[in-house]
């Protein structure tokens, strides 16, 4: 735990907020349900959005309505009622609880399981508590920093006002609008998110963390973000935590744009955590996420992701290798456990020569839950000496439980390689025992076993975020061997 | 030490122990052999703690302790180590982190404070050249691409660093070639003492002549049908079973 101490920055993402007891008496700062051109006008008006910035939300709008739902990935849900939902509602008007005995109590145990301290237990759930350390200014000392570097990194609110020729280039350009059903509902509707810009030849000397940015508004639900390094520049970037997040919004449908220029570098990880719902599954989070880096010449980007939240998962965090020598990665765990649902992948498009890309997936099915890893690895015409290497392992924890693999491989160019691997294996009783026979507890038997089928894409991970992921995976399939 | 009195246990439909009575001292070595398919794995299995094995009658107590009332962790925890026959492979998890989870596991159950990290280390030292385990193998995953003989030393470094009171080889000769059983059987040597005791199940005499037992019983049919000193088992080399087999029958 040493390096949770030595961390503050750690410290820090972890006490992001959820957002968790909305109540009803908030109905002034909320939209009413519903979607139309008026609503779209009214977020943008409260965002106080140039006009540019209104028409490219209003042609979103047209866009989407001629789209239809999406209902190729192995996933069943009850469709949510897009006119149901309310697209705008200002954050920081909950009311606070009491004291943390107002809690849910699973909740608890699961942040003490996360060694998170009762401070932080504190804020994480919405207690009101008179705060030790002001967030805000060691946010904005971290902000003196990056400045210095002429690195910009702001809400993506700030940055249409602040930055909007760097937003208006950049926009849409590599998840364009009409690209699904979701995306184009975000560009509609999106209410926040993450601006990054790393100016050319700058090394990032941090992990970004979204917890860093100022930002008044939630971000929640339609999050928009978009990060660019520019030529020869370097940047990690952290999204989400490892604290469970509780959300009153069911649909989330993030776009991430990442746009790599020629020798640039950005590796993007992430720990997904929204609540899954109950064992059934109901009222968890459906997480429909929309993610694209394009990379330039000898540019390289590289995904990281530990899911192990939300009731369903629809995710393919994907990598234009569009400059010749560019690079892709792409390394994911997702645990599924109880009624999940996780179609989650990705898609490496080589277009550029001598383009590589690696995609390491490791699936874990527990409970009822199905997981799935859908990926593309398409080959263009000019992709000469392209190679690819998958990896694709599931592990079931249950008999009842689903892992599903779909593999897709397009080659246009003869001399491009693809390899494919992908295994299936349960966890062993005999495995278990071993470790049970040397002492282990059953929990920590999980733990290690899973962490070490893991552990290749759990390497890749910021060294203080992965102590955390480590420490999720087990919790997240406590008592989930039959 | 460890008493086992008219054990009856079955898996499934098939009653495979049919009241196993044995009583092991502190500080001795017993050996038990027996014919394929006599209960010999299952007894280890059993003592171990798996579930899958029901007992349906008779009693184990471990130092007083009903055996049958603790989980396999517990029984790790009170002291009891199992060499496996088919010691299990761990991918992604070294052979050190999982000792020295396993080490720490056990010394928390114990309300003991953890193995600082240099004790722990000089200890991995000293217990790897008793078994003659080169730093790879202590690095790489457990079990993971070992061979046969390698697997079987790490199961006497990991009983060497754990320090049971009660240790069960199951057929840890098996697969073993003679450089091998010679390093295995050194290893279980050194840690003969006083207050630990062996239960050596094996089907061949030759490991009985570099680990030489106090006694020795013959399982037969889920039943302890013989026992003697280690000349015994001299006797089983040249004669085989049937001679005791057939006294038994006799008597019945």
């Amino acid at each position: 735990m040493s390096a949770k101490e030595d961390n503050p920055l750690l410290d820090e993402f972890t006490r992001k907020e959820y957002e968790f007891g909305f109540t009803t008496d908030i109905e002034a700062d909320k939209v009413p349900p519903g979607l139309n051109e008026d609503v779209i006008r009214l977020i943008s008006a409260k965002k106080e959005e140039p006009q540019w910035m209104l028409d490219w939300r209003l042609q979103a709008f047209e866009v989407w309505n001629t789209m239809e739902e999406p209902d190729w990935a192995h996933v069943n849900y009850t469709k949510p009622d897009y006119q149901a939902i309310s697209y705008y509602s200002a954050p920081k008007s909950k009311v606070p609880l009491g004291s943390l005995d107002e809690v849910d109590p699973e909740l608890r145990a699961t942040m003490d399981k996360l060694g998170i301290s009762t401070e932080e237990q504190k804020r994480l759930s919405g207690v009101a508590v008179d705060f030790v350390m002001d967030s805000v200014s060691v946010a904005t000392s971290f902000k003196d920093k990056l400045a210095e570097l002429g690195i910009i990194f702001c809400s993506m609110s700030e940055a249409i006002k602040e930055h909007p020729e760097l937003v208006r280039k950049h926009l849409g350009t590599v998840v364009p609008v009409k690209d699904n059903f979701f995306s184009a509902l975000n560009s509609a509707v999106f209410t926040d998110g993450s601006f990054c810009y790393i100016p050319k030849g700058s090394r990032c000397p941090m992990e970004l963390s979204t917890y860093f940015r100022i930002n008044e508004a939630g971000t929640g639900q339609f999050e928009r973000t978009l990060l660019i390094a520019e030529e020869g520049s370097y940047v990690s970037y952290l999204e989400g935590c490892t604290a469970p997040q509780r959300d009153e919004n069911q649909l989330h449908a993030a776009v991430v744009e990442l746009i790599a220029k020629d020798d640039a570098e950005i590796k993007y990880s992430t720990v997904q955590n929204w609540y899954p719902g109950d064992a059934e599954g109901k009222g968890g989070v459906f997480n429909f996420v929309t993610k694209r880096g394009i990379c330039e010449t000898r540019a390289k980007i590289s995904w990281t992701q530990v899911e192990t939240g939300s009731a369903v998962t629809w995710k393919y965090p994907s990598c234009i290798l569009k400059g010749d020598g560019s690079v892709g990665e792409f390394y994911s765990v997702a645990v599924t456990n109880n009624a999940q649902q996780a179609d989650t992948g990705t898609k490496m498009v080589h277009l550029g020569a001598n383009t590589h890309s690696t995609i390491i997936s490791k699936g874990i099915s527990a409970g009822n839950s199905q997981n799935s890893y859908r990926g593309l690895v398409q080959m263009g015409p000019r992709a000469r000496n392209a190679r690819n290497f998958s990896q694709c392992d599931s592990l079931l924890m249950t008999d009842t439980s689903g892992a599903h693999t779909f593999p897709y491989i397009e080659s246009k160019h003869p001399t491009a390689q693809v390899e494919h691997e992908a295994t299936t294996s349960k966890i062993g009783e005999d495995q278990i025992f071993y470790c049970l026979q040397r002492g282990l507890t059953e929990e920590q038997a999980i733990g290690l076993i899973v962490n070490g089928y893991a552990k290749e894409v759990l390497n890749k991970l910021p060294m203080e975020f992965a102590v955390e992921a480590r420490k999720l995976l087990t919790i997240s399939l406590e008592g989930s061997v039959g | 030490m460890l008493k086992i009195v008219n054990l009856h246990a079955r898996i499934g439909d098939t009653e495979i122990l049919k009241g196993l009575t044995l009583e092991l001292g502190a500080g001795k070595v017993h050996a038990i052999m027996g014919p394929n398919g006599s209960g010999k794995s299952t007894l280890a299995s059993i003592l171990a703690g798996r579930d899958e094995y029901e007992v349906t009658e008779g009693s184990i107590t471990f130092e007083g302790v009903d055996l049958l009332e603790l989980d396999a962790t517990e029984r790790a925890v009170a002291g009891i180590f199992l060499a496996f026959q088919y010691p299990v492979e761990i991918p992604g998890v070294s052979n050190i982190n999982f000792l020295r989870t396993a080490i720490n596991s056990i010394r928390e159950q114990r309300e003991e404070g953890p193995l600082s990290g240099k004790d722990f280390l000089a200890k991995v030292k000293a217990c790897a050249q008793l078994v003659e385990l080169d730093g790879k193998l202590r690095d790489r995953s457990v079990n993971e691409g070992f061979s046969g003989g390698e697997k079987k030393r790490n199961e006497i470094f990991q009983m060497a660093m754990l320090e049971p009171k009660l240790a069960i080889l199951d057929e840890t000769d098996s697969g073993l070639d003679i450089d091998a059983l010679r390093i295995v059987s050194h290893g279980v040597n050194t840690m003969r003492d006083p207050n630990r005791s062996f239960l050596v199940i094996t089907h061949y005499q030759r490991l009985l002549d570099h680990i030489v037992p106090d006694h020795v019983h013959v399982l037969a049919g889920g039943r302890i049908v013989h026992s003697g000193g280690k000349e015994l088992a001299l006797e089983l080399e040249k004669k085989g079973y049937d001679w005791i087999l057939d006294a038994q029958a006799e008597k019945a």
